[in-house]
């Protein structure tokens, strides 16, 4: 084999494995810094051995072991430093022995779970459980976690530092949790996931409104839970409901970068295999007995928006009907708002500007622009012009996105049009 | 690993319990200990007399200054501690979550830094 070729062997190898790799030298090595240097080692040493030896039969395992070994030198090297004692050393290796005798594809999928629960661990702020789970399960680069969070890659780095060391140092374990806790750290999971999913399809701030490397991460990790945590309601509810989100991705946002609403989006650019993948997981999700997912719901609520042919054919009593399920699993301002909006469609928009009104009152969330959005436009269907411009005026003043800051400023202007036009008949 | 709990509860509220519920809590206090010392998870442990008993020492400048009462006032106060071994955080903090105080107080979970 040419050295070329090789090289690209090694690097698809390296796209398609690389996770795993790391997960498994975590493991064995019980240290994250020490596991990414190995494995860094690991594919240097496979672009240097394969083109002379030809690939292994089990590519993942040569990584892994050689990995493991290229640690123990470094191990060793630095206990013989510290003139240390050798049997340590010994003690070591036998370990890492026996732990990769049993190395096989399910030890492989085992190591990445156990990866995923370890940054995902509620010991860790939320945040930290994102970065971490971007950069050492979906093998983001600290600059691309980073601009996820637009902040600096410095800044990341210090961050990611302070996770890792907390792991350690807390001794948080590579393990997937007992059955007693497992039920709700999944759900800690399936909130991280969703969390990088969010930030990407809807960011809160900045230029951009979808940051498509983040849904693909996201959608990515939601097609490994499943497949390594098969027939859970909560995670192909998660997985249905990213799909069928991101199925709508390419429609959502004009050639401008400006917002498209739901019932302007043009149909023709859904994405139909990834919805009917969707729909065939919403179905089976809630077809497990005895769990309601509040993302199942969520991704049935989605269904029917695609299922619809227009937004006229949309089945609104439906969706009302599940918002209120949800509300009953997750009783929050913004599911309340969710559910005024689509009780407007059916009981018009006076009944839905009370459920808004009365949610404002309440006085939880009047820094947040969508429901100022929202006012602004029933106000606007019941011909209350000057109220429908202060609601939207009211939303510019506290949106942070570019494209929404614009498509909030147009409908002021189209407002204004309508206030300073001639009376006529 | 060894981990040290720190069981924050609100004085009063627990003082104006009254008689029997405090005994019940007590009761329960026994009972958890028990079953840790049962599991090999216990290495210490004591309840502290209240805050109000408490009295803080600096040094500074070489010189000793004592003052009445804890360093900071705090909505909850450090009432006991148990210090456990456990094989890492999740059974430590599986182990907080039945100390009796988590369900009205505050466990913290702190690694222990040995000295060596």
């Amino acid at each position: 084999m040419s050295e070329g070729a090789a090289a690209q062997v090694v690097e698809e190898i390296f796209r398609r494995e690389a996770g795993r790799v790391l997960a498994s030298l975590i493991r064995l090595l019980g240290d994250f810094d020490l596991a990414e240097e190995a494995q860094q080692e690991a594919f240097a040493a496979a672009l240097e051995q394969w083109p002379l030896h030809g690939t292994p039969e089990n590519p993942c395992a040569w990584l892994i072991s050689t990995g493991r070994n290229k640690a123990i030198d470094r191990i060793r090297r630095d206990i013989l430093f510290r003139t240390k004692i050798a049997g340590e050393i010994g003690a070591a290796e036998s370990d890492f022995d026996l732990a990769l005798d049993a190395a096989d594809e399910e030890i492989f999928g085992d190591d990445r779970l156990r990866l995923i629960f370890t940054c995902c661990h509620p010991a860790l702020n939320q945040e930290a459980q994102i970065a971490l789970t971007l950069r050492e399960v979906c093998g983001l680069s600290t600059q691309a976690v980073a601009r996820a969070f637009l902040t600096s890659e410095e800044t990341m780095a210090q961050r990611l530092v302070r996770a890792k060391k907390k792991i350690r140092d807390a001794g948080i374990p590579y393990e997937t949790p007992d059955p007693s806790v497992l039920e709700h750290r999944i759900e800690g999971v399936l909130a991280v996931v969703y969390g990088v999913f969010t930030e990407g399809y809807a960011a809160t701030v900045g230029a951009r409104l979808i940051d498509v490397e983040l849904c693909e991460e996201a959608i990515r990790l939601g097609r490994l839970l499943n497949a390594l945590l098969s027939d859970h309601a909560g995670v192909m509810g998660l997985l249905a409901l990213m799909l069928l989100h991101d199925a709508r991705r390419a429609s959502r946002i004009s050639n401008t970068g400006d917002v498209v609403l739901l019932e302007n989006q043009d149909r023709s650019q859904w994405d139909r295999q990834q919805i009917s993948e969707g729909l065939a997981l919403v179905d089976r999700s809630l077809s497990v007995r005895g769990q309601v997912s509040s993302y199942a719901v969520q991704a049935a609520i989605a269904a029917l928006h695609v299922r619809a042919e227009d937004g006229r054919a949309t089945d609104w009593p439906q969706i009302v009907g599940l918002y209120e399920v949800l509300l009953r699993l997750q009783p929050t301002p913004v599911v309340e708002l969710n559910h005024a909006v689509a009780v407007s469609m059916v009981d018009g928009p006076a009944r839905a500007l009370d459920l808004i009104d009365s949610l404002a009152a309440r006085g939880r969330v009047t820094q947040y622009h969508l429901l100022h959005a929202a006012r602004g436009r029933l106000l606007q269907t019941l011909g209350r012009i000057n109220e429908a411009r202060e609601a939207y005026s009211a939303a510019l003043s506290t949106a942070m996105l570019e494209p929404e800051r614009r498509f909030l400023a147009a409908r002021i202007a189209a407002i204004q049009g309508i206030c300073e036009a001639p009376v006529s008949g | 690993m060894n981990y040290l709990l720190l069981i924050y509860t609100n004085e009063a509220e627990l003082m104006g319990l009254g008689e029997t519920a405090l005994q019940k809590v007590s009761g329960e206090y026994v009972d958890f200990t028990k079953s840790i010392v049962q599991a090999g998870n216990f290495k210490a442990g004591d309840r502290l007399k209240p805050v109000s008993s408490a009295s803080t020492v600096r040094v500074r400048n070489g010189k000793t200054a004592i003052t009445d009462g804890p360093f900071a006032e705090t909505r909850e106060q450090l009432g006991g501690y148990y210090l456990i071994e456990a094989k890492n955080l999740d059974e430590a903090t599986a182990i907080a979550a039945r100390v009796p105080g988590a369900r009205f107080g505050s466990i913290e979970v702190r690694p222990v830094w040995p000295m060596t």
